[in-house]
């Protein structure tokens, strides 16, 4: 048995460069749940994060009562991370979920039948149709709904009512990723693989902190630090991560300035003639453009305005330029930070200079954060259109509208998709007055927190709510619906590295509460949506159909799933698309032709400005040129918006700990992972903490122009300058709004956001710090992730954060080999245990 | 020299053209996008204007045309509010960018003349910038104008 709080990453099977990573299956029973008292084990895959590990859950008299890494599956060889095992069941088998639909009548929210509920949803949804027209529909969904419920979704608002205000907390998560790779190669599509990590000689973790954020993923890489050939690793974030400690180069990086860092490490490989001319000349276009853009970016300057030396700057190139394999992973540190897309694109940029692409041990991982953020981006529930299709190609809009027998004039392509930000504005405005929330909790995860909730609360926005729990948002709502869980619901997601999932429903869900399929489906029929023939526009009676339906749709696309069948997802390893007659048994990684989706009929974006946000438009894309080539895209550096000065001298930035997701809905359900990580904090460097006279477990209140932040300090050994606070902690456990002592993250930054992807910028605000009480205790972050305390000499040592009895887990070394692609996909265990 | 004219012009556009920018930047401050942007493109404008002190040094530049000015462009003076409101004032920087725009086209065609290199660097760079400006305002108001005008009470 392992403590999995304590050892976050668990035992270490190391292995060597090519190799395959060895199986080890982590499993957690109930207490007092035997092995032999399990009744049956249901597929799944976990929905805590981008990963996607594969797991069966165990079953018995109808309820959740353990779960294990599915060994054969090419994602994770068997293992689980903390909150795959301690949250999965445990954040949806809880007390609290709601069982029954609620109304808001006369100010409170009171129980009613679902006819009760979704009348009152469809009869304003309908009064607001006839008379101000579909603008006045937004929805606002989530990364975590399955594949079926984005596409019933996603054809509901865009073939049925034809509102372009449609998007999901993908935009706070993963915007950026699917714009770089638009923007880089023509359309989104992860080009890596995993695999790659098993490959690589040198791996790049650009604000990416995956130890905390894909702890399974951190795993492999680790058992490749611990085997006999390492790859060299640079990491760049301003905090002392378990990345940073592994790492070769660290570029404790100033936030808001990833930009400046990106245009030296790539002026480095040109200047030392390190690009491959060959891979280039034939599949790329815009050198010009990007080496004079670069021009003025050396490493000192780099160094002048990043805050790190140049001579690790150099380094990090050399690393670049020489080594034979190289895999580059991006995350927030970028996706949330200032010129998030252009930053973004320099890595797709390195990578092609060095033809770095489609080979094994060679990849780009342009991370997601949601465990099906992929999907809502492949079946346009987002800002996106369905299959990859392009919003600004005619043939793309009259495909789809013959694909759901509509009339094109339907689909809204006559405005760009509406983003998240500009949804709430319109909101604010008063021009949308009918807002469906699915899934997500913007009372605490969007930027501004004061401002959202005046937004939530207007009088003349009526709001739906459907969610496990009566989060924060909820509590807001003119309509709560329950909606069942992961485990309650069958359906597939995709992870990171495009590998397919099936989640079959292991168990019922709760009360009244109703797959969140079914509820797309209710209030397509109720609203009577047709097709051009007069039959129903969604005639799915569940998610094989919609599956199934799906597949027509990314037939001849980039995420083509026509290969793809619930039975051939059942009882072997998760299958990454395309999967098609060409590519019968998936595809591992992109691009090993150097072909890109550039083609300007078949390309998903004709491209933007990455400056400003203009788009390119299709003529001046068809001037460039046939495509087929990636192109090298980038923008001049441009300082953050918001620098610190007097008042406000520190940088503030916020991210996540390895023990919780988003705003712990489901993760602060759980005792270990809570135990963990139980309140909210900030983190400061040892000389800040001096200068303000604050010392660890001290109550600080830190406060930016928009608000304030009342949370115990923790010494860290993050950047001096710079400020962090974890942004899981909501109100939902306190009454749902700040009280006294605000803790949400999102109380203090700003509303703005990257002009590409829209993706709003969590990690670059001026705050200012200031003790208002004496500590009682250590604050209450980990000790085992980035916010591990900076001792002071003498002082008091903080205790090592623990698991104990409730967080223990096995860890079986596999049996059989390891699971490698293409085998992998058509191997089957027997029959379903 | 008649160029001096049109430089004149040209000074003078930009500059107008910057005020503009960073009178809508303050005026539309609740949309972020439009805000920092417009701060952006404003000093972008004014950069054109350093770019061309060395061509007006050596050609001159007047602001005194001959020609009466029918159509006037002077800049923004105040911002609109409301959906509507933003609208109207991108498409008034849009039409005084436009008029940055076919200038520098014309003083292109003077600087292809004169075989001027040293100009002709100047409106590449300066051009570019403008048309990219141009296409976002386009961008900017193609989103905001279905809800402006089908949607906004
Ligand atoms: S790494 Fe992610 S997907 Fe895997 S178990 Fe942990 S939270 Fe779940």
């Amino acid at each position: 048995m392992v403590d999995r709080i304590a050892n976050i990453w668990g035992s270490r099977t190391p292995y060597a460069r090519d190799g395959l990573w060895p199986v080890r299956v982590d499993q957690v029973l109930d207490d007092g749940v035997a092995e032999a008292d399990v009744d049956r084990w249901v597929q799944s895959a976990c929905v805590l994060c981008s990963n996607g590990c594969a797991c069966d859950i165990a079953v018995k008299d109808g309820a959740m009562v353990g779960i294990r890494g599915r060994a054969q599956d090419l994602v994770n060889h068997g293992r689980l991370g903390p909150k795959g095992l301690f949250a999965s069941r445990q954040g949806v088998s809880n007390k609290d979920r709601l069982i029954s639909p609620l109304v808001r009548d006369n100010g409170q929210l009171v129980e009613c039948d679902w006819d009760t509920a979704m009348r009152r949803i469809v009869d304003r949804s309908r009064s607001l149709l006839a008379e101000r027209g579909p603008l006045s529909h937004g929805f606002y969904t989530s990364g975590q709904l399955f594949l079926e419920e984005y596409y019933a979704l996603a054809v509901v608002g865009k073939g049925g009512i034809g509102t372009p205000h449609m998007d999901g907390n993908t935009r706070l998560c993963t915007a950026t990723a699917a714009a770089a790779m638009k923007e880089s190669f023509g359309a989104d599509g992860q080009p890596g693989s995993y695999t790659d990590v098993d490959s690589c000689d040198a791996l790049f973790l650009y604000g990416h902190n995956m130890a905390e954020t894909q702890t399974v993923l951190w795993s492999r890489v680790l058992d490749r630090i611990a085997g006999p050939d390492r790859p060299k690793i640079v990491c760049v974030d301003p905090r002392d991560t378990e990345v940073a400690r592994h790492a070769d180069v660290h570029l404790a990086i100033r936030p808001g300035t990833n930009l400046a860092l990106m245009h030296a490490l790539v002026r480095e490989i040109l200047a030392r003639g390190w690009e491959d001319t060959g891979y280039i000349r034939d599949h790329t276009r815009g050198l010009d453009d990007l080496r004079k853009a670069v021009e003025p970016w050396t490493a000192e300057a780099a160094a002048a305005t990043c805050g790190v030396p140049a001579a690790d700057i150099r380094e990090a190139a050399r690393i670049f330029g020489t080594s034979d394999r190289i895999v580059s992973t991006v995350l927030q540190g970028f996706y949330q930070s200032s010129q998030a897309t252009a930053a973004s694109c320099q890595v797709n940029n390195l990578h092609l200079l060095r033809g770095m692409l489609g080979r094994p041990g060679c990849g780009v991982l342009q991370m997601n954060g949601q465990p099906t953020a992929q999907n809502n981006r492949e079946c346009g529930a987002d800002g996106d259109l369905p299959g990859f299709r392009n919003w600004e190609n005619p043939d793309h809009i009259k495909e789809l509208a013959r694909l759901w027998d509509v009339d094109p004039m339907t689909i809204p392509d006559w405005a760009p998709p509406t983003h998240a930000m500009q949804i709430f504005r319109y909101a604010e405005q008063g021009s949308i007055n009918f807002l469906w929330i699915s899934a997500t909790n913007p009372a605490v995860s969007m930027p501004q927190l004061p401002r959202i909730r005046d937004i939530l609360t207007k009088p003349d926005l009526f709001l739906v709510v459907q969610d496990l729990y009566l989060t924060e948002t909820a509590q807001y709502a003119d309509v709560v619906l329950p909606a069942a869980a992961w485990g309650e619901k069958t359906g597939t997601f995709t992870n990171v590295n495009r590998v397919v999932h099936l989640s079959d429903k292991a168990v019922d869900p709760p009360g009244e509460a109703r797959s969140d399929l079914d509820i797309f489906l209710d209030y397509s029929r109720r609203m009577e949506f047709t097709t051009l023939a007069g039959a129903p526009l969604l005639d799915w009676t569940g998610p094989e159909d919609a599956f199934e339906a799906w597949k027509n749709c990314s037939r001849g696309r980039p995420c083509d799933y026509t290969g793809i069948t619930y039975d051939r997802l059942r009882g072997g390893s998760g299958i990454p698309w395309p999967c098609n007659e060409d590519h019968p048994d998936g595809t591992d990684r992109l691009y090993g032709d150097g072909v890109f989706p550039t083609d300007p009929d078949y390309c998903e974006s004709y491209g933007h400005d990455l400056l400003t946000g203009a788009t390119v438009g299709a003529q001046a894309f068809r001037a460039q040129g046939p495509g087929g080539r990636a192109q090298f895209k980038t923008a001049p550096f441009h300082p953050p918006h918001e620098e610190p000065d007097e008042d406000h001298p520190l940088r503030y930035t916020t991210g996540r700990t390895a023990y919780h997701f988003h705003t712990r809905t489901k993760t602060g359900r759980s005792r270990p992972l809570t135990n963990a990580a139980p309140r909210a904090w900030v983190e400061l460097a040892r000389e800040d903490a001096d200068r303000f006279g604050i010392s660890e477990g001290d109550l600080v209140r830190v406060t930016s122009r928009r608000g304030r932040i009342e949370v115990p300090a923790r010494v860290s050994g993050i950047a001096p300058g710079t400020v962090f606070a974890p942004f899981h902690y909501g109100y939902w456990e306190t009454g749902g709004s700040p009280g006294p002592h605000p803790t949400a993250a999102n109380e203090l930054t700003l509303t703005e956001w990257d002009p590409v992807s829209k993706q709003p910028m969590f990690k670059n605000a001026a705050v200012a710090v200031e003790k208002i009480g004496d500590a009682t205790g250590p604050a209450p972050a980990p000790t085992t992730t980035a916010s591990r305390p900076a001792m002071a000499p003498g002082a008091t040592p903080v205790p090592a954060t623990t698991g104990g009895d409730a967080a223990q887990a096995t860890e079986t070394p596999g049996a059989e080999p390891a699971p490698r692609f293409p085998d992998a996909i058509n191997a089957r265990e027997g029959s379903q245990r | 020299m008649n160029l001096k004219i049109y430089l004149g012009m040209l000074h003078q556009a930009e500059q107008t053209l910057a005020e503009s920018f960073r009178q809508v930047a303050e005026g539309h401050g609740a949309e972020p996008d439009v805000h920092f942007l417009c701060r952006t493109l404003a000093g972008q404008c004014d950069r054109h204007g350093e770019l061309l002190h060395p061509v007006l040094q050596r050609y001159g530049e007047s602001r005194e045309d001959n020609e009466p000015e029918r159509l006037h462009a002077e800049g923004l003076s105040t911002t609109r509010e409301g959906p509507v409101g933003l609208l109207r004032d991108l498409q008034d920087l849009y039409l005084l960018a436009s008029l940055v725009d076919i200038t520098w086209t014309m003083v292109k065609q003077a600087g292809s003349a004169l075989r001027d290199k040293e100009l002709l660097e100047v409106v590449a760079k300066c051009d570019a910038e403008t048309a990219i400006q141009l296409r976002w305002l386009q961008t900017r108001m193609k989103q905001a104008a279905p809800q402006a005008l089908v949607a906004a009470r």
